[in-house]
């Protein structure tokens, strides 16, 4: 029982650790004073950070993931919120089909939604480029804010909806004043994550890119041959950026909750 | 509910329109989405079932390929990729049985001890996401360089005659495991966590007070209780592990011997063009995922997928 007091929270500790190992790994070497190939560690620098552009084709590839990823989460987390509101307030029939249906696409390993998308495409005689890529984020994302949105919709309290009706607020009032700014929190935690599952997918990616690169499918091409630090670099600085925002969203929630409770 | 008893709103006295109204919004939610998902997800697979049966007219190009009804594709890829179809699935299981064993305790660590103390909670919640938000390829090309032959892990083991001389981890079965079990943890632990979170922590107290050992009240209390976290985490990591084509591929983790499916449905698709044969592979793990899938809806249904 002792022993276990302690075993537990070492185990859990050096998980936690196992689970940073690349991404130090990763962040370090983008400071390798390396070259062409990025193996051995040469000596610290600041010029990968500096000229980040040096290395061919790797900020095109980063501005197209920006512009996939920008694209595919706002159309994403729209419908995926309208949808988890009509799963959460209203009753109506096929419930139970478009819960499978909204599961399945989370369930469906991604060389098969990969594959199944560029057939279709293939079949429909539709070029294969950025459009297609965007079309495709759109599909696995929606799910996933589903999920997130979810959640938020069920902890509103619904009374205060009702407290709004019956102060004479007009539907859309009731939407922009009371529901809305309750849901934010979770639609922003759901476009976070809608953001991050696109701007680091790779298997689907690559079936229907055609010729366009994106970061990760600029990554696995390079594999090849040697990726270059420029690579690490942005996704380190992109890997700090969505740490902060994380933080920042959840350092904001215990804010306002502890305000919340003072005025209560 | 008290507020709504003071209500005088128009809510209530006519009921008929405003449900009628409200089946209307219900749809104007639904559409879209729905909409979208049938043309973007169920077509797409009614695409792999025509393109499955596809085959080659005479003299064709590469990759040109008419409507037909060639169910010789599914008994060509059986035969010709049989043994990738199992490797995928017992490196999936292995993978996620490895993730199971680190995920379980560290999800039970950050939901039940660190439970008295919110902010080392959350934060250890963060370093579990921490994955998500940097390249999935280029931890694993971390991975590859740490445990190259003259790689920091397995060269130091090998100086410190942990590991034989003539040890190989990169491109051999153990490597593509470790990895798929290295990329799949958060997947398996975010589940986990949601489960051992929401456990009652007096029911352990109680079996304690009736002398159960440590490991009957795990085995009578927390495992049951928790199971539904189990079967998520371990569909959400087996499926993604058993498609995986980056970690098997040989400028990865893996080498020509450790090809999975999804390296067969990627060069299939990508590389030779013969689309129907990468068609009726994505169909066959398709239908082995879908066997799983109802077996849990079977068994648990629709409710709690989401």
């Amino acid at each position: 029982m002792k022993l276990g007091k302690y075993l537990l929270p070492l185990y859990g500790i050096l998980a936690l650790i196992y689970l940073m190992v690349p991404i130090v790994y990763t962040i370090a070497f983008s400071f390798n004073d390396s070259n062409r190939t990025n193996i051995i560690w040469n000596g610290f620098t600041l010029n990968n950070w500096l000229n980040v552009c040096d290395a061919q084709g790797v900020c095109e590839a980063f501005g197209n993931s920006i512009v996939i990823a920008i694209a595919s989460t706002v159309f994403a987390t729209v419908l995926g919120t309208a949808i988890s509101i009509a799963l959460v307030r209203y009753k109506f029939k096929g419930r139970a089909a478009t819960t499978l249906l909204l599961f399945m696409p989370m369930a469906t390993p991604e060389v098969v939604l990969g594959a199944g998308l560029a057939a279709q495409f293939l079949n429909a005689g539709v070029p294969k480029g950025m459009l297609t890529v965007i079309l495709a984020h759109i599909m696995f994302s929606i799910s996933f804010v589903v999920v997130t949105v979810r959640a938020r919709v069920a902890g509103i309290d619904p009374r205060l909806e009702e407290a709004g009706r019956d102060l004479y607020a007009k539907p859309s009032q009731v939407w922009w004043k009371i529901t809305f700014p309750l849901l934010m929190p979770g639609i922003v935690s759901a476009a976070l994550l809608a953001f991050a599952l696109s701007f680091d997918d790779f298997i689907i990616t690559n079936f229907n890119r055609g010729p366009v690169n994106t970061l990760p499918s600029f990554i696995y091409t390079a594999a090849a041959r040697g990726i270059p630090a420029e690579a690490n670099v942005l996704a380190s600085a992109v890997f700090i950026l969505a740490i902060l925002a994380v933080v920042i969203t959840q350092v904001g929630g215990e804010i306002n909750r502890r305000r919340l409770k003072a005025s209560a | 509910m008290s507020l709504t008893a003071f209500s005088h709103g128009p809510s209530g006295v006519s009921a008929e329109p405003a449900a009628q109204k409200k089946s209307r919004i219900v749809w104007f939610l639904l559409l879209p989405g729905l909409v979208y998902l049938v043309l973007f997800f169920i077509t797409p697979l009614i695409s792999l079932v025509i393109t499955a049966l596809k085959e080659a007219p005479p003299g064709a190009f590469i990759g040109e390929y008419v409507t037909a009804l060639r169910w010789e594709n599914y008994s060509e890829v059986l035969s010709l990729y049989g043994e990738h179809s199992i490797r995928s699935f017992v490196y999936a299981a292995a993978a996620t049985l490895i993730a199971l064993a680190i995920g379980y305790p560290l999800a039970y660590f950050i939901g039940v001890r660190l439970r008295p103390y919110p902010l080392w909670q959350s934060l250890a919640l963060v370093l579990v996401i921490a994955p998500f938000f940097i390249s999935f390829l280029l931890r694993t090309v971390a991975w590859k360089q740490l445990l190259a032959d003259e790689g920091f892990i397995v060269g130091t083991m090998k100086a410190w005659s942990i590991l034989p001389p003539d040890t190989h981890i990169t491109g051999t079965a153990v490597s593509v495991i470790f990895g798929l079990a290295y990329n799949f943890i958060p997947f398996m632990t975010l589940p986990l966590y949601s489960s051992i979170e929401r456990l009652d922590l007096r029911l352990l107290e109680a079996s304690n007070d009736l002398y159960a050992g440590a490991f009957t009240s795990f085995r009578k209390i927390t495992l049951p209780l928790t199971m539904p976290g189990i079967i998520s985490g371990t569909l959400l990591t087996f499926i993604p592990a058993a498609g995986d084509y980056v970690n098997a591929s040989a400028n990865f983790l893996g080498s020509t011997s450790t090809t999975m499916i999804g390296n067969v449905i990627e060069s299939n698709f990508l590389v030779l063009q013969n689309y129907p044969h990468a068609a009726s592979m994505s169909l066959i793990l398709m239908s082995a995922i879908l066997v799983l899938v109802s077996a849990y809806v079977f068994k648990s249904g629709t409710d709690d997928l989401l």
